[in-house]
């Protein structure tokens, strides 16, 4: 009984935690819905550099918290989104930005995955290429000469 | 066999980028403050009722700016390492920028604390920390919101900045000064900085 207690407690735990922690959010966002709406819209664009794979709309890192009242707060006066992201980058660097922006240290993460999917290509329309030749040399009819050979080959056998 | 070489040399070359991705630290971040001029502030200093100080104060000086929390539990680990550079005494000053002494502690309910309780219990928390573990700072200026921690992109507690005499930014360090780090790169910097 009591395993089955304490997992139900555990569950509901689990349920009941983001829901309070929402709760927040919500009063917030009643309060002006269009700025919140753009707070969202950034904040998922910028990486909590505490936690590094979560972003700031996501995160319950402290950090996160008050980078969303410091977005909240530009919003509120005015500022526009490149402005506020410029802020971030200023502080943080462009590890703060989820799409970091294409210059020449950046270069080899936005191509990257596409020269080796390049590379992919081309080595399977060489391999590919190769084996057709090889199954059409394969498949090629035997001449005189091999059908003899065949022959005599499979003679011996039946002798033995 | 020239196939093999090849399926090998492509599985090495992947074994290779792995372990340099491996042996990286996350987070080192580079910040995009070094070279650029400290960030201006003006905070109260700690222990010295009505007294400010902000960077322009220490111009013409090479400084370190350490930020710590008496929460922070690195810092503690860090800070003997302090005591021992400003014993050494080589004339450098560090001054501490105490960060979100309440608000950054995860044990306290901010809720519970009256908004005109905090500042002083902040200053209480933060100078019996400096008396149990020794007092390396020139001062220490309090950054109650965190706000001045926003401006220097702090986002690990201890950060430490070594400053130049014209106040620009020539080195940042996340995460506690080891004497490693203070003897091969900080040292030396300072050194370089003071000629």
């Amino acid at each position: 009984m009591k395993p089955f207690l304490s997992s139900l407690f555990l569950v509901l735990g689990l349920i009941a935690g983001p829901a309070f922690a929402s709760a927040t959010n919500e009063a917030a966002l009643a309060e002006d819905p269009v700025a919140e709406k753009r707070l969202q819209e950034l904040s998922k664009e910028l990486r909590c550099l505490v936690c590094q794979n979560e972003t700031i709309a996501d995160s319950n890192a402290e950090l996160a918290v008050d980078l969303r009242r410091e977005i909240r707060g530009m919003i509120r006066d005015g500022r526009s989104d490149n402005e506020i992201l410029d802020f971030m980058v200023t502080r943080y660097g462009d590890f703060v930005l989820y799409r970091p922006p294409v210059k020449g240290i950046t270069l080899l993460l936005w191509i990257g995955p596409l020269a080796l999917l390049l590379i992919g290509i081309l080595a399977m329309r060489s391999y590919l290429k190769r084996r057709s030749t090889q199954v059409a040399n394969a498949s090629r009819p035997l001449s005189a000469d091999e059908t003899r050979r065949a022959e005599t080959l499979l003679k011996e056998m039946n002798d033995k | 066999m020239n196939r093999y070489f090849w399926v090998l040399g492509a599985f090495i070359a992947l074994v290779v980028l792995l372990a340099v991705g491996l042996s990286l630290n996350p987070r080192e971040v580079p910040s995009p403050l070094v070279g650029k001029p400290a960030p201006a502030f003006r905070l109260a200093v700690l222990g010295q009722d009505g007294q400010t100080m902000g960077p322009e104060d220490l111009k013409g000086k090479v400084w370190l700016l350490n930020v710590w929390a008496s929460w922070c539990v690195s810092c503690r680990q860090e800070h003997p390492v302090l005591v021992d550079f400003a014993r050494r005494g080589n004339g450098t000053p560090i001054v501490g920028l105490n960060y979100k002494e309440l608000r950054g502690d995860g044990a306290i309910d901010m809720r519970r604390v009256p908004a005109e309780q905090e500042v002083p219990l902040a200053l209480e928390r933060a100078s019996g920390w400096l008396k149990t573990h020794g007092d390396p700072y020139l001062l220490t200026v309090m950054d109650i919101d965190g706000r001045v921690g926003i401006d220097y992109g702090v986002y690990g507690v201890p950060e430490t900045y070594v400053i130049d005499k014209t106040g620009i930014i020539r080195m940042k360090h996340t995460g506690p000064v080891s004497p490693q780090i203070l003897n091969d790169k900080i040292l030396p910097l300072v050194a370089e900085l003071n000629k």
